[in-house]
């Protein structure tokens, strides 16, 4: 497997959170304020920590949503029901508390700007937080590597950025986006909901021979289940590259 | 201590096992991986130990099979933060592997199947502290777990408990495996939180 970019030593910083967008009715994007921070591949994610009054603390890791600029980084969290920290960071965390963060974490799951080969990116509900730094990174390199996106939620209220991704699609000349239904599709869709199976990926993706970079993030259960359709249709699995969220939903 | 974040409390605590500093408990079994599970055909399996001496040691399942094995009982700590406690495997323990083995290396660098690699001490290896496992909780381990077989070092983070082991390379110097170029550590010590380089 190829070789990624040693980074330095990774220190924790204070980000403060700027601004909140709810993203779905379970889905909040963090705008976070972080100073000193020196900047992230798309597809990179955070370490969050969080610390309570008596001391205790836990850490969960996030990806970061949207490509470097400057002091800000963006997270998008699912809320999970029962979670310790998803649901702190997308009801109760509010504009001016401070967390700490550390990162950019993870150097082969990121997509460069400067990579020339076509791209497919198979996300599962959260699992879209990383591609979508990925979609946005290409448009503000001006890269006009093909990309195509599946992406897979369970019912058309699920589908994060969906009025960006909507505009993107219409407008980031080479990019396709394609989304599957896992429990309710919207109004006239052709077909009832289902997961992602062969057919869509054989279809809405690229041909092995192409030699795309494919990555692959969301539940593990659903990259799993993608990977190896990627690799039973021909494509080199040193070319798939998957970030696995948990281990169920999607 | 850390900043505190506002109004958050966490998961109500009993005194319940001690973890390691930043690592919470799971029932689950998550999965760590850079890419696609791959699948590796029992009749073509094989286990290599080669010294620094290129030296090789070979096994084949069935050989694997033949050697007597252990089921440890022991806590995993994943760097993504998970740790599950009371895991009971069942594999070969490099002890028994090693016992011919004739090195003077420091290092191990170990690699599998569908490319992975990973970087520890050879003296982590020892001394009853890993396995070459291929079962989990009495069933045989299943592939996205690291099936046929991985490597067990459950003293350090799990990432160095390489799935789908194929092979040990002793080196006298230590040369960074796959999450390591990639900026992690390169011993990985839970107890002393050494998840990234430089900590
Ligand atoms: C590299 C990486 C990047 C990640 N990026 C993102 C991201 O961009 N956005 C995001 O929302 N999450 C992301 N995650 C998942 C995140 O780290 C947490 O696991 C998640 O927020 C749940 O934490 P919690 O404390 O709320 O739940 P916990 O208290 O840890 O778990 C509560 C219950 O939910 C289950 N569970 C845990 N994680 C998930 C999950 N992801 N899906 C479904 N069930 C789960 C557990 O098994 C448990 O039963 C990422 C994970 C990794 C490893």
């Amino acid at each position: 497997m190829a070789r990624a970019a040693v980074p330095g030593r990774l220190t924790w910083r204070v980000g403060t959170l700027a601004e909140a967008r709810a993203e779905t009715p379970t889905a909040r994007t963090l705008v976070l304020d972080v100073p000193g921070w020196p900047g992230h591949l798309p597809g990179q994610h955070v370490d969050v920590r969080l610390t309570a009054e008596d001391g205790y603390s836990t850490q969960r890791s996030y990806s970061i949503a949207a490509p470097a600029d400057g002091e800000r980084v963006e997270l998008t969290i699912q809320a999970v029901p029962d979670g310790e920290v998803s649901p702190y960071l997308t009801e109760v965390f509010s504009p001016g508390d401070p967390v700490e963060l550390r990162g950019p974490v993870g150097g082969w799951f990121v997509w460069r700007t400067t990579a020339m080969d076509p791209v497919l990116l198979v996300g599962g509900g959260s699992g879209i937080v990383p591609l979508m730094a990925m979609i946005r990174a290409r448009r503000a390199a001006g890269s006009r590597v093909p990309f195509r996106l599946i992406y897979s939620v369970r019912t058309p209220d699920d589908v994060y950025y969906a009025d960006e991704l909507r505009r993107r699609a219409r407008d980031d000349a080479g990019l396709d986006v394609t989304f599957a239904y896992t429990r309710e599709v919207p109004d006239g869709w052709p077909h009832p909901p289902r997961r992602v199976g062969v057919a869509d990926v054989n279809t809405n993706g690229w041909p092995p021979a192409l030699t795309p970079d494919c990555f692959v993030c969301g539940p593990t259960g659903f990259v799993e289940t993608v990977a190896d359709i990627l690799v039973a249709l021909g494509h080199d699995p040193r070319r798939v590259r998957t970030e696995r969220f948990g281990p169920t939903g999607g | 201590m850390g900043i505190v974040t506002p109004g958050f409390r966490g998961r109500p605590r009993s005194s319940g096992p001690e973890l390691p500093p930043g690592q919470y408990l799971t029932e689950d079994f998550p999965v760590l991986s850079a890419g696609p599970t791959p699948r590796v055909p029992m009749d073509r399996w094989e286990f290599v130990i080669t010294t620094e001496t290129s030296r090789e040691h070979r096994w084949t399942w069935d050989d694997l099979m033949a050697l007597p094995s252990e089921t440890p009982t022991v806590d995993i700590h994943c760097v993504t933060k998970w740790s599950k406690l009371g895991t009971t495997w069942q594999g070969v323990s490099l002890d028994t592997l090693m016992s011919d083995v004739d090195t003077a290396a420091d290092y191990a660098f170990v690699h599998s199947y569908g490319g992975y690699t990973t970087n520890l001490p050879l003296a982590d290896l020892l001394d009853g502290q890993a396995w070459v496992a291929f079962k989990f909780d009495g069933e045989d381990l299943h592939p996205e777990h690291g099936g046929p077989a991985r490597l067990l070092v459950p003293h350090l983070y799990f990432w160095k408990s390489a799935k789908w082991v194929r092979g040990i390379q002793l080196r006298f110097d230590d040369e960074p495996g796959f999450w390591e170029t990639a900026g992690y550590h390169d011993y990985g010590d839970p107890w002393r939180e050494q998840r990234y380089q430089g900590d």
